[in-house]
Parts: structure tokens; sequence; C-alpha cells
């Protein structure tokens, strides 16, 4: 069921909030029709939903900084949006917020070949970037899942990850520059089309920081060479544990693959239902290592890795034939969410990083835990970087699932901080896991938080009541943790 | 060796209550390690307070490839811990001296000549335990490759010269040391190996250091033996044998180019930008992107011709240091600068002044 905050309708509010905003804007850049905001009420998490006030759709920099202005002077918080795609509700309307979508700012403004970077606005698709760039042999390096459908500007805003993070690392290691528009209305350029710039590093403050320092309304990203060879192998495992110690194993013969990525015994057997990807459903994990370079230096590798997966005690290994059996064999896996939503009416995707030794444990509890809770899970597992993404199936139509099943992510997600990880290594902490940042960090350090976002935004007006909790709502998380499962205040909204 | 995890290298609540009475008392520190680096940053006094004593590889995990270290902990340690497994640290800080400490290296934001290929070391910065201005200890970031939980203030602190808060841990990323490595040279002018550099760039060839200095370009690839054979014939020029001490050179800058006591500038534009029209003594690395220079030319001069190129420029070591040595920011960047400090230092006890007068 979807959980909708309902809000006495400020229509008065909208209307004369819509006709403000239409000083600077077009008309139709401006929606105010309760039908035409639907669209807008949820991002990924869409047992989130929530009606934005406005929805404006500015397409020049000019009209983003006029928005913000007026917002700013009337103290009216903005909350700015990409594709849509992001799975914490960072994007997460207010009911008496204006939503930006950044979805018209979707030209690849510029290409230099020879400094291999690109200048694009936010609103550009991520493999768009790839794509316009393939044919002088070069690629964006960092790959979410989502690649096909979300932004790039959304992307700096979560620091999103992907399949290839152990080598060719994060957003934040892939772009050199943001224009970003402040809460006043004010046009700062952050970085430089040089390797570094001047000053405190604002590039990587900025990037996963959900949106709440400002607007991001142009990027500029490194572009990488595509590799002259990729290789993928696909070992089977009778043991979560054993697939988990082959990485390790890997690691340490001095060869970072391009990528390394693990599914347990139901996300193969989902993503095979789904793709006929030839994957071996008995095996208790698959892991898939793709070694990517010179062809001199994948022929060296790849007879390494092989022994070391016989080593560590594969029962099954396959080498993609060629490339078309590479991208089948990557098929599944990067379709392992939708995959999952055919096991189930629902699921729920968990976002915790750990450490990668204590993968065995942590499935254990999980498996453990989703016994306990009634609830079947699918594990995929960005096995090179410790990135776990549990999806819990679940029924919204049975009362009380939904309830259970986020409690159970919550316990996941607080496994994770007690091994060493961490509550969120690509989605973003949104609305979704807040409360887990009380588990993750002090009082103080909430406060450190609290200061900085004050630096940028003394007024609160960015996203306010994403990512960052309040010191009372963690008071009050650490008062329903005492009362286990018994919520103290039910009619409270926890968001 | 030091050896890991003796309580007496803690030294974090000492520090902790060191900033408290600093604040208290409005009390500028002078944030130090070894003191290598001591030249770097605008001049800036303060009751020095000595970081080394907070030393000692807190864990490391090689098949994690993670390594958390204090930061008082010597670079030379810390670098043969590393080696003893096969790894190292991948944006080869510059060491400057024997004394030179992980924290000092950080908190400069130094990287050698992997930088523009391998990364930077705000880039393998994985998480960092701080002291605020109200001597509150913080950790930030964590122990694994991917964490976006918060605002990424442990990469914050890198390059921040002290200012925003005392760095007392660091978590990194590491990388194994390389199979096999090899140097080349070329003669060529600098414009042609600019473009060189960059056109190799964007091939799939895997280099590891650029350099080029009066007349003559290195360069240095890395990876599996085959890879480098590879490497070296796709490239051609001439093979040297003296190639580690070669980048160590250029690295601690003990490169003959390095050798007077002229003022240096450190000129940081897009990487394939041609050569500026300063005049000069260039050395230029990091496929174009870092340059070195020394020259008479004025500060204005200097600043406006790089500006113009994309780029910013560093009074690296000597000069006037009561002036800005570093680029001045724009308005808007500066306004955040200042709110930064204040939203970690407000009592501004921190190297006053070393990044820029106002800090």
């Amino acid at each position: 069921m979807a959980r909708t905050a309902e809000h006495a309708l400020v229509g008065s509010d909208r209307d004369a909030l819509g006709r403000a905003l239409r000083q600077w804007l077009p008309d139709a850049a401006v929606l105010d029709q309760i039908e035409q905001l639907r669209p807008y009420e949820c991002d990924g998490l869409s047992a989130y939903r929530r009606l934005p006030l406005v929805v404006v759709l500015p397409d020049t920099v000019e009209q983003v900084q006029a928005v913000m202005r007026y917002c700013a002077s009337q103290r009216i918080p903005v909350v700015a949006r990409g594709a849509g795609t992001g799975l914490s509700g960072g994007a997460l309307p207010l009911e008496n917020g204006v939503l930006l979508s950044l979805a018209k700012f979707n030209r690849i403004l510029d290409v230099d070949l020879l400094n291999r970077t690109a200048r694009v606005q936010p609103g550009v698709r991520n493999l768009a970037i790839s794509e316009a760039v393939s044919a002088p042999g070069l690629y964006y390096a960092p790959d979410p899942s989502s690649q096909i459908a979300c932004s790039i500007g959304g992307n700096v805003a979560e620091n999103a990850g992907g399949l290839h993070c152990l080598k060719y690392g994060l957003t934040v290691h892939n772009i050199l520059k943001l224009e970003v528009v402040t809460v006043e209305g004010d046009l700062v350029t952050i970085g430089a089309d040089s390797l570094d710039a001047p000053g405190y590093d604002l590039l990587a403050l900025m990037t996963g920081s959900e949106g709440m320092l400002g607007i991001i309304v142009e990027i500029t990203v490194r572009l990488l060479p595509k590799p002259a060879s990729a290789k993928l192998m696909m070992a089977s495992f009778d043991d979560v544990e054993k697939a988990g110690n082959a990485v390790g194993n890997i690691i340490a013969t001095g060869i970072i693959p391009g990528g390394l990525e693990m599914m347990d015994n139901l996300a193969t057997r989902a993503t095979e239902d789904f793709v006929h990807a030839g994957y071996d459903i008995d095996a208790a994990a698959i892991l898939f290592c793709e070694l990517d370079g010179t062809p001199e230096e994948v022929s060296d590798d790849i007879e390494r890795v092989k022994n070391v997966l016989e080593q560590s005690g594969c029962t099954d290994m396959r080498i993609a034939k060629d490339e078309a059996e590479r991208q089948l064999f990557w098929s599944g896996r990067k379709a392992a969410f939708p995959a999952a939503g055919r096991l189930s009416p629902d699921y729920y995707c968990i976002d915790g990083t750990i450490p990668r030794k204590q993968i065995g444990y942590v499935l254990t509890r999980i498996a453990e835990m989703g016994q306990e809770y009634g609830l079947r899970i699918a594990n995929v597992f960005h096995a090179g970087d410790g990135n776990l993404h549990p999806l819990i199936l679940y029924d919204g139509n049975q009362p009380g699932e939904l309830e259970r099943t986020e409690e159970l992510g919550g316990k996941i997600l607080e496994l994770s901080v007690e091994v060493g990880g961490t509550i969120t290594g690509e989605h973003g902490v949104g609305v979704e896991k807040i409360n887990q940042m009380c588990v993750q960090f002090d009082k103080s350090e909430l406060s450190q938080f609290h200061a900085l976002k004050a630096a940028f935004d003394p007024n609160n007006l960015l996203n306010p009541g994403k990512a960052v909790p309040t010191l009372s709502r963690c008071a009050e998380f650490g008062a329903m943790h005492v009362h286990k499962g018994e919520l103290k205040f039910p009619d409270l909204e926890r968001f | 060796m030091q050896p890991a995890l003796n309580p007496d290298n803690n030294i974090d609540k000492q520090i902790s209550l060191a900033v408290k009475q600093a604040a208290v008392e409005r009390i500028p520190l002078r944030l130090r390690g070894g003191d290598t680096k001591a030249f770097y940053g605008r001049a800036s006094e303060g009751q020095p307070l000595d970081l080394r004593g907070h030393n000692g590889v807190v864990s490391y995990e090689p098949l994690e490839l993670v390594v958390t270290a204090r930061a008082g902990t010597l670079l030379v340690d810390l670098e043969s811990d590393l080696a003893e497994q096969g790894q190292m640290l991948g944006f080869e800080p510059p060491h400057f001296g024997d004394g030179a400490t992980l924290g000092g290296a950080i908190a400069c934001g130094f990287s050698g000549p992997r930088r523009p290929y391998a990364g930077s070391a705000r880039d393998f910065v994985l998480g960092a335990r701080i002291i605020n201005g109200h001597g509150e200890l913080l950790r930030f970031g964590g122990q694994v490759m991917k964490n976006v939980a918060g605002y990424d203030i442990s990469r914050l602190t890198v390059g921040a010269m002290g200012t925003l808060g005392v760095i007392v841990e660091v978590s990194m990323k590491v990388l194994p040391v390389p199979a096999r490595e090899a140097t080349v040279r070329f003669s060529m002018p600098a414009a042609q190996a600019i473009g060189q550099m960059n056109e190799w760039a964007g091939q799939p060839i895997p280099i590891s250091g650029t350099c080029y200095h009066d007349g003559t370009l290195h360069v240095r690839v890395s990876g599996s033996a085959k890879g480098v054979d590879a490497a070296i014939i796709k490239l051609g020029g001439e093979l040297i044998d003296e190639g580690a001490a070669f980048w160590h050179g250029v690295k601690e800058q003990r490169h003959s180019f390095f050798a007077d006591n002229q003022a240096q500038w450190r000129i940081s534009v897009p990487q394939a930008a041609p050569p500026l029209p300063i005049e000069g003594e260039w050395l230029i690395e990091w496929g174009g992107g870092q340059r070195w220079l020394k020259t008479d030319a004025p500060t204005d001069v200097i600043r406006k011709q790089v500006e113009a190129a994309g780029g910013h420029a560093t009074l690296f070591r000597g000069g006037d240091r009561s002036e800005e040595v570093f680029h001045p920011l724009t308005p808007g960047l500066s306004n955040l600068h200042r709110n930064l400090k204040n939203a970690f230092d407000p009592q501004r006890i921190f190297n006053p002044g070393r990044l820029y007068r106002d800090l």
C-alpha cells in the first residue's frame, strides 16, 4: 500500500505561488494543478508519496536562479529532482514546497576529446554521456544499474556508484567541475577544468550532498578510454562464504578486476527466469569477475584468476566466449531488481556497505532475520567494494507487511554499522534511512553536519528534513528502540 | 617500524583537551607533524600543537585494500607496512623529508606522479577522525569503498591545511604495487609533448607517470609484465634503466629543476592546455595538468595568464608568504569558505590564515 501523507490542500497558497513563479517562468513550466503534480509525488522509492505545492520545470540557469531568489525571499523550501530514479526518497516533495525538476536541462554542451572531459547539463542521462563519446573510444565510468534512465545531476547529488567502482571509482572520482545555484540564487563554480581547484574541496562536499547544499545546473565529467579488452568470468560456489573468500583471494594476487559481483541463490534464480543467461541455478552463490585492460594484461590476469577461483573451491566456471555473451552474463546482474519484482508483488532494496570479510556472517544473519520476520530476501552484492543490496520481498497489500519490511531493513542497516560498515553505499539517506543515521553518527557529528548545512543554507530551505536527522528525531528514535517494535507514537509521521 | 596499536601512541584525548582549552582562551594553534611541509601555505603564527605522538597503524586489511592509521604515523613507516604486503598508497604522496607524517600529507593534499592516472590524495581517503574547533572528536566516512551517509567531511579536510580541524586518523584505499614498471623517454618540444601525453591518455595504455623538462619527455607505464612490454612497444621511445630513481626525484623535488632557491610556482591547468606565455623555466607533470614554474614575472601577470588557461596558480615555495599564496577565490566561493570555517572552527584557532588570510 502506498504511504500517502494526507494534508489539507493548501489551494490558495498553491494558486498564489503558481502565479508568483510565472513571473519568471513560462506558463507551461509551472505546474500547479493536482493532476499535473501526481507524476512528481514520489521518486524510485514509491512507498513514500507526497504532493508538492508546485512543480517548476525551468530550462535556463537564469530561471533556476529566479526561482531560488523568490523562494529564499519567501522562505519556501525547494526540492530538486532529476530523473526521479533515486531509491532513498531524496526527491520526495514537500507539501509546503516547490519541486524543482531539472528534466529540461538535457543537453550535452561540449565534449573536449583531448582533455577527455564533457560539459553536460544535469538532466542528461548517465548512459547518454558514454554513448555520445563512444565513437572516439571514450566513456563515462560510473554505471549505476539505472544508467539507462538516471540523470547525471542526480548521480552527483547521490554520489552514484555502479558495477565498476572498485577500479574506476564513484561519481566523486569522475567529475571535475560543477555550476551550482545557491539557496540565494547566486551562481558559483565549484571545482575546475584543471585536476584540482584552490581552497576547500567543495566538489567532494557537493557530491553526495542529496540536494541539501545547492542546485547543480552543470557538470563537467572526466572521460576514460574504453578498455581495449574486457573478459567476464562467472564462477559457481556451493557456499556464499567460499565465494566471499574467493574475492579476497583474487585481490591478494594484486589484480584489481574491473567488476566483481556476487548473487545468492534466490537472486540467481530470479534473474535466470528473467533473462535466461544460463546461470547455474543450483549454486549457493555465483561470482562475476570482469578483467579489463590491454589484451596482453587481460590474458595474463585471466589465467591467474582461473587458478584462484579453482583453489577457492568453485564448482563451475565459465568465461564469456564473446562480447554478446559477456553482455548476456551481465544483463541478469543488471536486471536483478526488476527480476526480484517478478518473484513478489513488492520488493524493498537495502544499500548497506560492509567490510567484505564479513559477507558470510552478514548473509547468515540476514537469512536468520528474514526467517524471524517471515520475509524472503534475495541478495546481490557489489563484492569488490562491499556494497550489499538485500532485496526484501513483500506484499504491500498484506496489512503490516510494509511496516515489517521497513523494520527488517532498518535492522539490516544497523547490522552493517555493527560490522564496521555503513547504512548507505550508493543510494543515499534521503527519507528512507534517516533514523539509521542516528545509529551511525553521534550527537556531535550530527551537529557538525547541521552546522555545515547552515554554512550553505542558513534557513534550511534546500531539501529540508532529508539526509541528516534532527537531534530530537534521534532522541525519539532511541526511545522507539527501547520499545522494540511497539512504536510509542503510532500516529506520528515517520519518514 | 612502529608497533601497531600501542595505547601510548593514542593521544587523541589529550589533543582534544588541548584544543578545548585553546578554544576557550582563543589561543591560535599551529598544527604540526614533522614540519617537512612548513614551507607551504601562508605564514601563520600559533602555539605549536605537535601531533607526532599520535601515531601507529590502527588496522590494515590487505584483502580489503584498506588501511587506517593515526595522523602522526610516519609516511615511511606506513609505506613500508604496505610494501610488505605488496601494496602502496596509490597517490604516491611526496614526503619532502624523513619526518613526513600521514596527517601532514593529507592536510596538504599533495599527490605524486601517479595522480592523473590513479587518483589524488582525496580520491583515496575513505574516512577520517577529526577534532573540530570545539574540541569534539568526530568520525566521518568509514573503512569501506562506498559510503554516502552524511556529508563527505573526510574528503573536505584533504588540502584544507588544517584550517577546519585536527586530522587525527585517516582510512584510505590502497592499491597493489604493479608487477612491473618501465620508463621510456623522448625528445620533443613542449607543445608536442603536451599533445602527445593527452593523446596517449585517451587510449587504453597503462601510463602511470609523465614528466617533461628541457626537451625531454619521460613516460612511465605500470601493470602486468606482458602489459608493460606491449605498452613500451606501442609508445616507442628510449627505454631507460634508472626509471625508479627518476620518478622518485620528480616526486620529492630532487630533480635538478628544483635545486636552486628561486621561488617556485605550481600551475594547475587543464591537462591539454598549450604552453603558457610566461617567461621562465618550466617542468610539466601529470599529462600537462601540473606545471612547475620558476619565473621573474609578477604575481598578477602569472595569475591572469593561468586563469585565462582555465587553471589556478599557487606560490608553492619561497616568495612573499604574507600575501595570498593560493589563487584568490571568487566572491561567492570566498563567502562559502568563510561560512565553512565558521562551522568547524568558530574561534579561528586552527592554523589561522595559513590557507587564506581570512580563514
